[in-house]
């Protein structure tokens, strides 16, 4: 008796604002397929069942459990994923996300490997609420209270949200930003 | 921009790619990469008796299946026992495929290389192993009965008797004015990084290299294992750790099985070849710590003075002892921590069981012997009615006694010789900050809201950097570029950036030319490994050297180019400058280009170096016992360890109707010596304090009486989130180490070792009933709460106005 393999199904969505297709056996998670197949590894998998969050990315900006979802299930949808969270800057560089500022600001982050799952969540959290009211504690817990780190004891992912949401209070503020966004450059080792 | 950058809280370097989904993990390296998954025993403790591939052959995508019987060679031999020592007197290890028995849950059977992981997990679970059950052993109390053996010729189960003396210790006991003595228990939990392990090796046929990227903490020991292993030369195998998410000392055992069988499938089929651990194996077949059952007697006189302690501890190392007896080791010569103990003996039994194998989880035996021994101050106080910061500040060694030789050996081989600390300060901090003597105000206060709240502390010493040596490389491109490199790896440590700014001080650049590469055995071969708090100290001394050796070289070909003394250049950005003569100075970049004197100009910075452009005719181009190029290689090699020292406390607030123990302060005086990134310190300590939470309150291994691992999920096995995880306030003390020219200490295990027997001290303050077992859960307060036989505390009935 031969084994045959998953039937294919070819899935197309947008992913960071591009249209993507990737033709997938049916049973490819939504994790697999961002990493493998169209080759964004951003994305980790710490635990595949959906508890450390890790994997999340937004999909049409909830943020999701890409480890939980098929791939087949996103199609015609759009996902950001980390790499999708800075902008260009029309220069040729980037400007970052405030979360990802923040986190670098914070020391946020240390092995990194939680990381990407953390920034899309709390810049999902942050971009759904009024930028212009002071975030309560409550708020930084629901941010984060979803998401494993071993690493940094999440004390300066607190501050980090904390920090984030005072940037984006100011770039409201301010007319001549886009909402959400840092003004400041990522400046790629820049240290100080 | 200022050069002078030791001791800022300077932003991490590798925080660019890491939050931009940049960074390069095991598994996002080898796309296409051939697909390991492996067959791992079901039982935990059993003979194979027959493996049949049969119905797996029919999968389409199958590309090879694995088992002991294709091992050749050494790798059909078990794999080391990488830490030797007289006193393990029987070590174990297993085979990289299981030869015929199993002992534990997880452990190897067949490995499957298949197209994808998908394919090669279709083919796995079709492989049917059939298995005679053996009798099994879980922990430390079934192992020390020895009712069964988990190694036939072991009838005792015991590994290794680990033993060392201070003195005679029975009638120093018998003399003691007062003794004490009681019985105590740690449980199993484990590092937990959220990246698993994970292996890819790509094998080039025609010039025989293989190159294999590992999740590791110990790249060149990985490499020299993978050659011995695979009967390669050494210069035919490179080994990388990539970005590494997270190791907390898992990671620094090696060669794990799957080290040696992807790079093994990778030859033999001429493909990339690549496995990452999923969540479930991690919790079953990679490494735990922390089991221990802990005898303790103990002899003091009525002021709470320590005149003898008398340990005997049983570990459980679980099925083999690959990685020796180090934390047995540890644990004993640790346990001491910042006091005077007169006379002192310590047994350590190291036991096998049917369970996953024990090495190193950060604080590696530290957490369970400060458990030890901060307990027993705790009870001596009790007993004496003493406030539990007066009977340790009454034991404390003080700052005129160091160096301070235990006369114990540590787990380097080296004495136990504290070189520095002052911990009577770190007391006083330490208090202060918790607001000890205000405890009683608060315990009222939560009494009104009906609540118990207690407070408890725990000191520790630890020995930091151990060696035998690290090295590093320092180098100065023509373009101004600075190459750093060392051997050890990082998994989060930010070594990138505070080895950067090692250098940029060191060597006077701007820290932005600076560029750190770690744990990549093609930039620098020699190397140990990141353990025990050990890459600032050992690293960050030997590429300080590094530094310093480049900056004379780059001084004495200044002097000559701009006519001046050595002594009166200075380098400043970048610039080598004649002290006090503004115009007289050349870039180092142009230094780097002279270093190297050239017949060809590749560039126009070249044509400087080149034979017409240089006009010395009375030495050779090269003088005797130079070299050409900017660069310098050096070792730090340390006598000994250093010895790191901190103090922690909590006050914890019980809910009686549920006993949900809530943490509402948790406080860290710290102390690692002179500090390199104070942000990056204290980023260690709340990560470190954290795990330490989750080891007393929420995490263990729950082993069945069958070796089946009942909680192997992120969903069972309670790691804390942010909101089990207290707010910390921190204060440092510095007090530099004398032992190495930078003055520094290890950080990365401190803030996991009290934390048992912080909260342990708090818990029982609040509830007064003795608290002997870590973890502890609410359901089992609650029980502890219920039972006849709990042990109230003395200190309860004085408050409670019952008995003395």
């Amino acid at each position: 008796m031969t084994v045959s393999v998953d039937t294919e199904r070819t899935v197309r969505l947008t992913v960071n604002g591009v249209p993507r297709e990737a033709t997938v056996p049916v049973r490819r998670l939504l994790s697999d397929a961002l990493r493998h197949d169209l080759g964004l590894t951003g994305t980790h998998v710490g635990c595949e069942h959906g508890v450390c969050g890790a994997c999340t990315v937004l999909v049409d900006g909830a943020p999701v459990r890409s480890c939980l979802v098929l791939a087949v299930q996103v199609e015609g949808a759009s996902v950001t994923t980390v790499e999708g969270l800075a902008r260009d800057d029309g220069r040729g560089g980037q400007v970052l996300h405030p979360v990802q500022e923040a986190f670098r600001e914070c020391h946020a982050l240390q092995c990194g490997f939680c990381t990407p799952g953390f920034l899309v969540t709390i810049a999902a959290g942050l971009e759904a609420r009024d930028a212009a009211g002071e975030i309560t504690d409550e708020e930084v817990y629901d941010l984060v209270g979803g998401n494993l780190c071993r690493c940094t004891g999440y004390a300066n992912i607190k501050k980090a949200v904390r920090h984030a949401a005072a940037t984006m209070a100011i770039s409201a503020e301010t007319a001549a930003g886009p909402p959400a966004i840092s003004a400041e450059t990522a400046a790629e080792g820049g240290e100080r | 921009m200022t050069t002078k950058l030791f001791g800022e809280p300077v932003r991490r370097r590798e925080d660019a790619r890491l939050i931009t989904g940049r960074g390069r993990y095991l598994d996002d390296i080898g796309a296409g990469a051939l697909a390991a998954a492996f067959v791992r025993s079901p039982h935990a403790h059993a003979r194979i008796v027959d493996v049949d591939v049969d119905a797996a052959l029919d999968v389409e995508g199958l590309v090879a299946i694995y088992t002991y019987e294709d091992l050749t060679g050494p790798l059909a031999e078990p794999l080391p026992v990488l830490i030797p020592h007289p006193q393990l007197h029987a070590p174990r290890t297993g085979y990289p495929l299981a030869n015929g028995e199993v002992n534990h849950v997880g452990e190897p059977v067949v490995m499957v290389v298949a197209t994808d992981r998908y394919v090669a997990e279709d083919a796995a679970e079709r492989i049917a192993v059939t298995y005679e059950e053996l009798p099994v052993v879980v922990g430390v109390d079934a192992s020390r009965a020895a009712q069964h053996a988990v190694h036939e010729e072991i009838p005792d189960n015991v590994a290794a008797r680990h033993h060392q003396e201070t003195g005679d210790v029975e009638p120093a006991l018998a003399a003691a004015p007062h003794t004490l003595s009681f019985t105590q228990y740690v449980e199993r939990s484990a590092c937990m990084p959220l990246e698993g392990k994970g292996v890819h090796a790509r094998w080039d046929a025609d010039d025989r290299s293989l190159r294999v990227h590992t999740s590791t903490q110990a790249s060149t020991s990985v490499r020299a294992a993978i050659a011995a292993k695979l009967q390669l030369s050494l210069d035919e195998v490179e080994v990388i750790a990539p970005d590494v998410g997270g190791g907390f000392g898992v990671k620094i055992v090696h060669p794990w099985p799957e080290e040696l069988l992807v790079p093994m499938a990778a030859i033999a089929l001429g493909r990339e070849v690549k496995w990452a651990e999923d969540r479930r194996e991690h919790f079953i077949s990679s490494a735990h710590e922390r089991q221990q059952r802990q005898e303790v007697s103990v002899g003091f006189d009525d002021d709470g003075r320590i005149t003898a302690l008398d340990v005997h501890i049983w570990h459980d190392n679980g099925a083999y002892t690959p990685y020796g007896i180090i934390v047995p080791i540890v644990t004993a010569t640790q346990l001491v921590g910042p006091y005077v103990i007169p006379v002192y003996r310590v047994v350590v039994e190291s036991v096998y069981t049917n369970t996953v194998i024990v090495t190193p989880y950060r604080g590696a035996g530290r957490p369970q012997g400060c458990f030890a021994m901060e307990r027993t101050m705790d009870r001596i106080a009790d007993a004496l009615g003493l406030d539990r910061a007066v009977v340790r500040e009454r034991n404390l060694i003080q700052p005129d006694q160091f160096p301070y030789d235990h006369h114990l050996t540590f787990q380097d081989g080296r004495p136990v010789i504290y070189d520095s600390g002052d911990y009577p300060a770190l007391l006083e901090k330490l208090k202060a900050l918790v607001g000890w003597d205000g405890v009683g105000a608060l315990r009222d206060d939560a009494e009104a809201r009906g609540k118990l709240l207690g407070a408890g502390m725990a000191l520790y010493v630890e020995g930091t950097g151990p060696g035998p040596y690290e090295g590093g490389h320092v180098q100065v491109l023509g373009s101004g570029k600075v190459l750093v490199s060392t051997g050890l790896t990082t998994q989060g440590q930010g070594h990138e950036t505070s080895f950067a700014q090692i250098v940029a001080s060191e060597l006077g650049v701007p820290i932005e030319d600076v560029e750190v590469t770690t744990g990549d055995t093609r930039r620098f071969p020699y190397a140990v490994g990141t353990f025990a708090s050990r890459a600032a100290v050992m690293s960050g001394n030997a590429i300080a050297l590094a530094a310093r050796g480049v900056r004379e070289k780059a001084l004495r070909i200044a002097a000559d180019v701009l006519e001046a003394d050595p002594g009166d250049l200075q380098i400043e950005d970048g610039v080598v400058q004649v002290r006090g003569t503004p115009g007289a100075s050349i870039p180092l970049r142009t230094v780097a280009v002279l270093s190297n004197p050239l017949r060809y100009a590749f560039d126009e910075a070249a044509k400087q170096a080149t034979q017409f452009a240089t006009h010395d005719d009375t030495k050779p181009p090269v003088a005797p016992g130079d070299a050409p190029g900017l660069e310098h290689r050096d070792y730090y090699s340390p006598l000994r360890s250093t010895f790191a020292s901190g103090a922690h406390a909590a006050v914890v607030e019980i809910d009686p109707a549920t006993w949900e123990i809530d943490v509402v302060n948790y406080a860290v005086v710290h102390d690692c010596g002179n500090v390199v990134n104070p942000m990056i310190v204290e980023g260690q300590v709340h990560g470190g304090v954290a795990q330490g939470v989750g080891g007393a309150l929420y995490e263990r291994m729950a082993y069945d009486a069958d070796g089946q691992l009942q909680n192997a999920s992120f969903m069972d096995f309670l790691m804390p989130y942010a909101s089990e995880v207290p707010d910390i306030v921190i204060d440092h003390q510095q007090t530099p180490s004398p032992l190495n020219p930078l003055g520094i200490k290890g950080a990365g295990e401190a803030g996991v070792i009290p934390g048992s027997a912080a909260l342990a001290s708090a818990i029982e303050d609040a509830v007064g009933r003795r608290i002997t077992s870590m973890p502890i859960s609410p359901t089992e307060l609650y029980d502890l709460m219920r039972s006849e036989t709990a042990e109230r505390t003395a200190a309860l009935d004085r408050r409670t106005g019952v008995g003395a």
